[in-house]
């Protein structure tokens, strides 16, 4: 096992990729630090499953190399990898028996009957298919038939690295949680390293200990799940994590001030004077609703979902979302907002600006 | 099988020699198929005497003699016409008439459906030398007898079941989903099977108008039976002017490759679809 | 996927039948009649009951000429099945070239049965046809018409080469149609080549190859036009196949009983096989599906 470093990665699926759209990954550097388990979290198109191809050795980057540990492999195959992949539709062998499909993998590698009876008993009966190993594969149902390629994805344990490329999508709902969770346990036992490709935040945020945000063939965030809630480092990010996401207001700013329409929002940081298309972002969890304080807003609609409740405002032009606690009040005066400054950001150009922090003293806001 | 017997070696080294054992196998199929073509090519523009006297891979004296006899000679060319007219009329109504029962196979259970499928392909198990005779009866009772129609018809015996069975595979493909959806919005079954089922099978379609061309055309025992004179196809004419005409190998090529060329002009405008139409179908 | 109960759908396949039965319930029903009967020329007939249905029985004519058809039947498809999947399998999977492959493979498919026994016919002659004059060159003596072994071979390749693309394009189609994470799912587990083509590329090319095998068969068993234009059925009766045997009989000796008996025999050993084939392909659907 080792850690894998991606170095200048790109890839175009073109033959002669010309400017920066050909290509459905663009630069990436990135190291997956050995026995760590990541999500590569993003929307559908964005290169995430054409970066997992690459790594395995399915698809040949156009440029830049990809290492295990200190040795090159951009040119070995998926085989001298040594990597396992689970896809997102089930691939199983259809005429071959379940503990038959288990055991494919180490049979092909020459691995000793003893051993892979032992490794196939104990992956089936992790995955809940050790009644049903002398089945016949065809017939069964298709999240029978993924937990049977999930299987295969683990049966061996010498592996690099396991990838999964969504994995859960044809899996019930009710099901996913437990196998994701098996996927976790069987992380913390092994120590593999793990990619798990997905669309879904939720599923991004509860398996991996890091999540890698990928947007139009860009990586544009690697942290943990705090750290993407908390401070996005690009507006996608923003967009992308939490529900509903990251209001972003059009402001201009100078200094430690942001202003909207003549008003003045104090921010934590000193930002200088940055050009461009200027943007505050807040979480909805960090908007208040109050009667006299803060900018006007014009309420447009309530919504209740249980433990909170989402608030839809129009702030001058800007559409904006606030969460609010379920026990909190809403009366029909309340047309101010403040945002908690400690959870302001400005994105310049759809990116995050680090501001110098500065001490302020007086927390705020207008 | 070559293919199979290769070591079982790293992907890296075996792709290359993989790609052209291939290459190879394709090439002597494409070679073993070609020639016997080539060969009477050339015997087509070669005069009776060359053919019979010098043995050349290549005409010595090049003539386009024996193809006007063939394009100038009504009795020749109306052959070619005949074959034309009866072929398509053939291809539009099994197409027709299979759309709806490939329609009525793929989505419904009715009585005594299996069977009514399995009756429809024992047809085509029927040998045209078994319906030769009877045909040629009951299309001559119903003054049938030498009209484009009646070949028509008769092609259908094959060419039917075999639509209903390809068309019937590619409609399987196609989601219900697809057909409730239409007609909760509102589609009578008339406007949904020909604004939105026919569109999204329209490769299926293709790929059996090809099969149907394919069958009728090459077909000559019933079509010959059932002709005389007006319908007369360009096959069975060749049968007649070989025997009368005491054997003139020029003319007999030249008409041989005037038959292909029709099905090679059809083969070439469907053939993204046959794979692209076969794969949606029944696998 | 489970299909909605609907007596209904009788009317979409009406215009089916209708059309089927009209050009195939009405000329069987006529020799089922003929069958039953003698003809002493026009329009002259009596019943004869099962007399021609037992003498064909014990006709060694009929005999041979089946044992004849099977055979040519078997080999023929023992050849063309393996052959078109390997064609399939050499086939370039896009591009510019799997167009001109398939076009060029496609290419015997298109021409008429006769004009296939033509161009064999001309190419198998040591006077006049490539193929018959370099084995004739090398000193290799063949001559499909007197020799009845070399008309068997000629007839035979003759076959293959007209109707293996047919097995070959639906292979292909076949191939064409695993999707691909199921050849990267066997790099990964480091399957071997012949692993992919036994456990992923022949059991999804199984649908088709059951669709190649049972129109080869039910074609191949019904051949007439090609052996008929190569050899007329000859030397002596080697070529005889049962087409040609029935139309020999129908045609040339006028002997409508009997040939309406044959043909109805001959009808019913196809439909027999067939159905055999169809009952075992749906039960084993079925029993997969039960699974």
């Amino acid at each position: 096992m080792a850690s894998i470093a991606l170095e200048n990665l790109a890839h175009s699926y073109l033959p002669n990729p010309g400017g920066d759209n050909d290509f459905a990954l663009k630069q990436v550097n990135h190291v997956w630090e050995d026995g760590r388990a990541y999500a590569l979290l993003g929307p559908s198109g964005c290169g995430k499953t054409t970066l997992l191809n690459i790594i395995s050795g399915l698809l040949t980057p156009t440029s830049g190399r990809i290492l295990f540990g200190d040795k090159d492999v951009t040119a070995s195959s998926t085989a001298e990898r040594n990597i396992a992949q689970v896809f997102q539709f089930p691939v199983v062998y259809d005429t071959m028996t379940v503990g038959q499909n288990l055991a494919f993998p180490l049979r092909n590698r020459g691995m000793e009957a003893d051993y892979v009876t032992e490794r196939v008993q104990r992956i089936a009966q992790m995955i809940g298919l050790e009644a049903d190993l002398q089945k016949k594969a065809r017939g069964l149902t298709s999240d029978l038939k993924q937990k049977i390629s999930l299987g295969r994805g683990m049966v061996r344990d010498d592996v690099n690295a396991i990838l999964f490329d969504e994995p859960l999508t044809v899996i019930d709902p009710h099901l996913k949680w437990e196998l994701r969770t098996q996927l976790k346990s069987l992380h913390q036992e092994f120590g593999h390293t793990m990619i798990y490709v997905t669309h879904d935040q939720t599923e991004a945020l509860t398996f991996a200990e890091k999540v890698v945000v990928m947007h139009e063939g860009r990586v544009v965030q690697i942290g943990t799940p705090k750290e993407l809630f908390e401070t996005p480092a690009h507006v996608f990010v923003g967009y992308f994590i939490g529900s509903p996401g990251m209001n972003f207001i059009p402001v201009s700013v100078t200094g430690n001030k942001a202003h909207i329409n003549g008003n003045t929002i104090h921010l934590h940081h000193d930002y200088g004077n940055p050009q461009g298309n200027i943007l505050l972002g807040i979480r909805p969890e960090f908007v208040r609703l109050s009667k006299s304080d803060g900018l006007p807003v014009q309420i447009n609609r309530i919504q209740d979902v249980g433990r909170h409740k989402f608030i839809n405002a129009t702030l001058f032009d800007t559409e904006i979302n606030i969460s609010a606690d379920e026990g909190f009040e809403i009366e029909s005066d309340m047309v101010k907002i403040t945002f908690d400054p400690a959870n302001m950001g400005i994105f310049c150009n759809d990116w995050r600006l680090n501001g110098k922090a500065i001490d302020h003293g007086n927390g705020g806001t207008v | 099988m070559s293919e199979n017997r290769l070591p079982n070696k790293k992907r890296g080294s075996t792709s290359m020699p993989r790609a052209r054992i291939g290459a190879l196998v394709m090439t002597l199929y494409l070679v073993f198929l070609l020639v016997p073509i080539y060969w009477l090519i050339i015997m087509s523009f070669k005069s009776n005497s060359e053919i019979l006297s010098a043995f050349t891979l290549f005409p010595d004296n090049f003539t386009l003699k024996n193809y006007s006899t063939i394009l100038t000679d009504p009795s020749w060319y109306m052959g070619y016409v005949n074959s034309f007219i009866y072929v398509s009329l053939n291809t539009v109504i099994s197409l027709l008439v299979a759309l709806p029962a490939a329609y009525a196979f793929s989505r419904y259970r009715f009585f005594g459906d299996n069977h009514l499928f399995f009756w429809l392909l024992t047809n085509r198990m029927a040998p045209p030398a078994v319906f030769a005779l009877p045909f040629f009866q009951l299309y001559s009772s119903v003054s049938l007898f030498d009209t484009h129609i009646a070949v028509a018809l008769a092609h259908c015996l094959f060419n039917v079941p075999l639509a209903v069975w390809i068309l019937e595979g590619f409609m399987r493909g196609v989601p219900r989903e697809i057909d409730e959806t239409a007609f909760i919005d509102g589609y009578g079954f008339t406007r949904f099977f020909t604004k939105i089922f026919i569109p999204m099978i329209a490769p299926g379609i293709g790929v059996t108008a090809f099969f149907c061309f394919m069958f009728s055309w090459v077909e000559l025992l019933l079509s010959r039976t059932l002709t005389s004179v007006d319908a007369k196809p360009i096959t069975a004419i060749m049968t007649r002017t070989v025997s009368a005409s005491g054997l003139d190998w020029g003319v007999l090529a030249a008409a041989g490759v005037l038959t292909i060329i029709p099905g090679a002009i059809v083969i070439y405008f469907v053939r993204n679809h046959i794979a692209k139409g076969f794969a949606l179908g029944r696998v | 996927m489970e299909k909605t109960v609907n007596q209904r759908a009788w009317l979409l396949v009406l215009p089916v039948l209708v059309l089927v039965a009209f050009s195939s319930i009405i000329p069987m029903m006529t020799v089922v009649n003929y069958s039953f009967q003698d003809s002493f020329g026009e329009n002259i007939f009596f019943w004869v009951g099962l007399e021609w249905y037992q003498e064909l029985l014990r006709s060694e004519r009929l005999w041979d000429a089946l044992g004849r058809q099977l055979l040519f039947s078997f080999i023929i498809l023992m050849i063309e099945i393996p052959l078109g999947i390997l064609v399939a399998l050499s086939m370039p999977k896009k591009g510019i070239s799997a167009s001109i492959c398939l076009v060029l493979m496609s290419l015997p498919l298109l021409i008429p049965y006769n004009v296939v026994g033509t161009i064999w016919q001309v190419f198998g002659r040591a006077d006049i046809g490539l193929l018959g004059r370099i084995l004739s060159d090398l000193g290799i003596s063949y001559n499909y018409s007197q020799n009845a072994f070399d008309a068997w071979v000629t007839v035979i390749i003759m076959d293959v080469w007209h109707w293996t693309s047919l097995v070959a394009l639906l292979a292909y189609a076949g191939l064409r149609s695993i999707p691909k994470p199921y050849y990267q799912a066997a790099m990964i587990d480091q399957a071997s080549r012949w692993s992919v083509f036994r456990y992923i590329e022949l059991p999804k090319m199984r649908g088709v190859l059951m669709i190649a095998i049972l129109l080869r068969f039910m074609d191949s068993f019904m051949i007439y036009t090609e052996p008929f234009v190569l050899t007329g059925g000859g030397p002596g009766n080697a070529t005889t196949f049962l087409s040609i045997d029935l139309v020999k009989m129908a045609l040339g000796q006028f002997d409508l009983g009997p040939a309406a008996a044959f043909s109805l025999m001959y009808f019913l050993v196809i439909l027999l096989i067939s159905y055999v084939f169809y009952t075992v392909m749906i039960t084993i659907d079925k029993d997969e599906a039960k699974q």
